[in-house]
């Protein structure tokens, strides 16, 4: 095609074709991949919960009255009038669904459904703030540690080695008992009473995404560091040195794009981490504060009814599973997808 | 021979990359000496040659005269300008007098962007024109190195090896430089490809009297292209003359040893050859040999050779060596 045009013709842009980018090609790569779409469309799925979760469920993820229970699943039951006001589907009154609990429901009467979809709020919000906040702060520290070389470069990493050292998860723990015991004696005033009321607004996950944030950048700067290590030498960065470009021209646009995709999936790959440690921390009681239902939290509350009542850990357990299974495949397929040498024999 | 006005004057430049042991507390340990003491002069419009075996540091002079690498002493005079002393701002205003070409036309191309954006950066850096003006200048840069301008919106990774090469001149070009550091420009293509490629830098520097530095391994690559040629070895400049003149009057002992590894083209005295065989090693720039750096390695070397270093000096009107037998 090229060919045929003379090369001293001005050019009429609408005739040059555009070249396909290293991501485009790697997201081509990525749609081949069934298991991996799959991942990103029930991870979209999911989200579309978290973010509709009151037109999804038939009832307030609150609403209790201990005639109900332990309902079991698809078994008809006395609705009271406490239900009512919050039955409906998409909206619109359901006359019989406020009949019977779709999973039934937990010791308190409380729909278990209802509270499994609000639940999806509590591990996406994890999912993606914890991640970001790893991913921002991790990739920023290690890119300006690699960049920097030589002493500066030695300095921050001994800091991320100190850090590293450090037991950061009973540090958590001891965080979230103190700042909880704090918020049961009331404290309002100063930073502290800030930051109480600031975590009580939010359910009870900010200390949560601290946590998983605080957690997670380390090996992220790591990561970072290593993969400007390995471009800050080719060629290209010279060259753009010798043109005069800046430093922030250089690290912004020569190499975080070229260092983000292995981040990105490392990052896709942790998540099924944050969603899980979440799930461990409201488990031990150290998670999200009741009644905002969070999947560890349900299962803990049901698994001392496991024989008899075994729908109320299944429930959120298979939720979970698959929300981080999804997120698993995602991540093996986009990582597959921008490094072919990485992939699996077929 | 070109117009007689000196554009690079480089004075005992000397390049050395300390060595440290430590984790915390780095102690300098010692240096390797890729660069030691090297002057020579770039005239307006030549090309000189530079040519070694791997490691004797050619490319790590290119990019300290360049200021990609800062000299730990000696100077690098562009004209009047003393380059060592530039920084900030004013370097950045002084590169746009000077470039370079890659060797790695693969390494050389970040594989994010697409060539119509490779190629306007330097503009968009020197805020050079506005979108539309420096679009037009990418398309006219594209042609003028062989390329279509319908290409300007593809990624480096669509190219051939030279192509690539093509695509790493045209940047070099954006500026509108007057100096050019070849860097084994053709080192890394197919010999089908170094030809195009030289031809296409030939042509460039009739058209703009363009200065080239072209370093390279090649010695009948450099034969051809320059019009005086240096030859190191271990980090100096042990001999530098007219083409000619070096490659049928060889003074220095390695430069004699050098070129007597080319092979000639003809079956009929290229069975008669004389090779000069070097005994050893090339010893480590960390450590060199005192006196003269070549002498662990010279079939000639006598006493003097193993304590004095030869001092650099014309021995013929614009033949230089540093040799103690010339």
């Amino acid at each position: 095609m090229a060919e045929s045009v003379a090369l001293d013709q001005p050019l009429d842009e609408s005739t040059a074709r555009k070249g396909r980018s290293p991501g485009q090609d790697a997201w081509r790569e990525f749609r081949r991949n069934r298991i991996g779409v799959a991942g990103l469309i029930f991870i979209i799925f999911i989200i579309l919960v978290a973010i509709f979760a009151p037109l999804m469920s038939p009832y307030g993820y609150a609403t209790q009255n201990n005639l109900n229970s332990r309902a079991k699943p698809m078994t008809a039951y006395t609705i009271t009038t406490d239900y009512l006001p919050n039955c409906h589907w998409a909206g619109t009154p359901l006359e019989w669904g406020c009949t019977i609990f779709f999973t039934g429901s937990d010791a308190l009467g409380r729909d278990l459904w209802s509270r499994t979809v609000y639940g999806t709020r509590v591990s996406i919000s994890i999912a993606l703030v914890a991640s970001t906040v790893s991913l921002l702060i991790g990739s920023i520290y290690g890119t300006v540690s690699g960049y920097a070389g030589g002493r500066i470069d030695n300095f921050m990493m001994r800091i991320v080695d100190f850090l590293y050292a450090v037991p950061i998860l009973p540090l958590i723990i001891l965080m979230q008992v103190y700042f909880k015991a704090l918020a049961r004696q009331g404290v309002r005033e100063g930073l502290t009473g800030a930051i109480i009321e600031l975590n009580q607004q939010m359910g009870g996950m900010l200390f949560l995404f601290i946590a998983l944030g605080a957690l997670n950048w380390i090996g992220m700067s790591r990561m970072a560091r290593g993969q400007v290590l390995s471009y800050k030498n080719k060629e290209f960065i010279e060259a753009a040195h010798m043109i005069g470009a800046s430093n922030s021209r250089i690290i912004f646009r020569h190499l975080m794009p070229n260092i983000l995709g292995p981040l990105l999936i490392a990052e896709t790959l942790a998540i099924p981490g944050y969603i899980f440690t979440e799930a461990v921390l409201s488990f031990i009681g150290l998670g999200v504060n009741p009644p905002t239902p969070s999947w560890g939290q349900m299962i803990s509350e049901g698994y001392q009814g496991l024989r008899s009542n075994p729908h109320l850990v299944l429930v959120p357990g298979a939720a979970l599973t698959i929300l981080t299974l999804a997120f698993n495949f995602m991540g093996d397929g986009l990582r597959d997808a921008f490094d072919p040498k990485l992939r699996g024999r077929k | 021979m070109s117009e007689n006005g000196t554009l690079i004057k480089v004075d005992k430049l000397t390049k050395h990359f300390p060595i440290t042991r430590g984790i915390i507390i780095q102690r300098e340990v010692g240096a390797v000496q890729a660069v030691d003491k090297v002057s020579f002069e770039i005239r307006k419009g030549e090309t000189l040659g530079l040519v070694g075996e791997s490691g004797c540091g050619k490319s790590t002079t290119g990019r300290t005269i360049l200021q990609l690498y800062r000299p730990t002493s000696g100077k690098v005079y562009y004209g009047d300008a003393d380059l060592t002393e530039l920084k900030g701002e004013e370097l950045r205003r002084m590169r746009r007098n000077m470039q370079m070409i890659f060797q790695d036309p693969y390494a050389s191309l970040n594989p994010r962007l697409t060539v119509g954006n490779i190629v306007s950066e330097p503009l968009e850096v020197h805020s050079i024109g506005n979108a539309r003006e420096r679009r037009e200048r990418v398309q006219e840069l594209l042609r003028l190195v062989g390329l279509s301008p319908h290409m300007i919106n593809r990624y480096p990774h669509e190219f051939s090896g030279g192509q690539r090469q093509r695509i790493g001149v045209a940047r070099a070009l954006a500026l509108q430089p007057e100096f050019i550091v070849c860097d084994e420009p053709i080192s890394a293509l197919d010999v089908s490809i170094q030809a195009q490629v030289v031809n296409l830098l030939e042509e460039l520097q009739e058209t703009f009297g363009l200065t080239y530095l072209f370093i390279a391994h090649d010695l009948s690559m450099v034969r051809h292209i320059s019009d005086r040629t240096a030859v190191m070895y271990l980090g100096k400049v042990v001999e530098l003359a007219t083409r000619n003149e070096l490659y049928t009057h060889p003074l220095h002992p390695y430069t004699q040893a050098l070129l007597s590894a080319v092979p000639i083209p003809d079956p009929s005295k290229e069975g008669k050859r004389q090779r000069i065989i070097l005994e050893g090693d090339v010893p480590s720039p960390a450590n060199p040999p005192k006196g003269c750096r070549f002498h662990p390695r010279c079939p000639l070397a006598i006493d003097i050779c193993r304590e004095v270093e030869p001092e650099w000096r014309e021995v013929a009107p614009d033949h230089w060596v540093a040799c103690h037998l010339v």
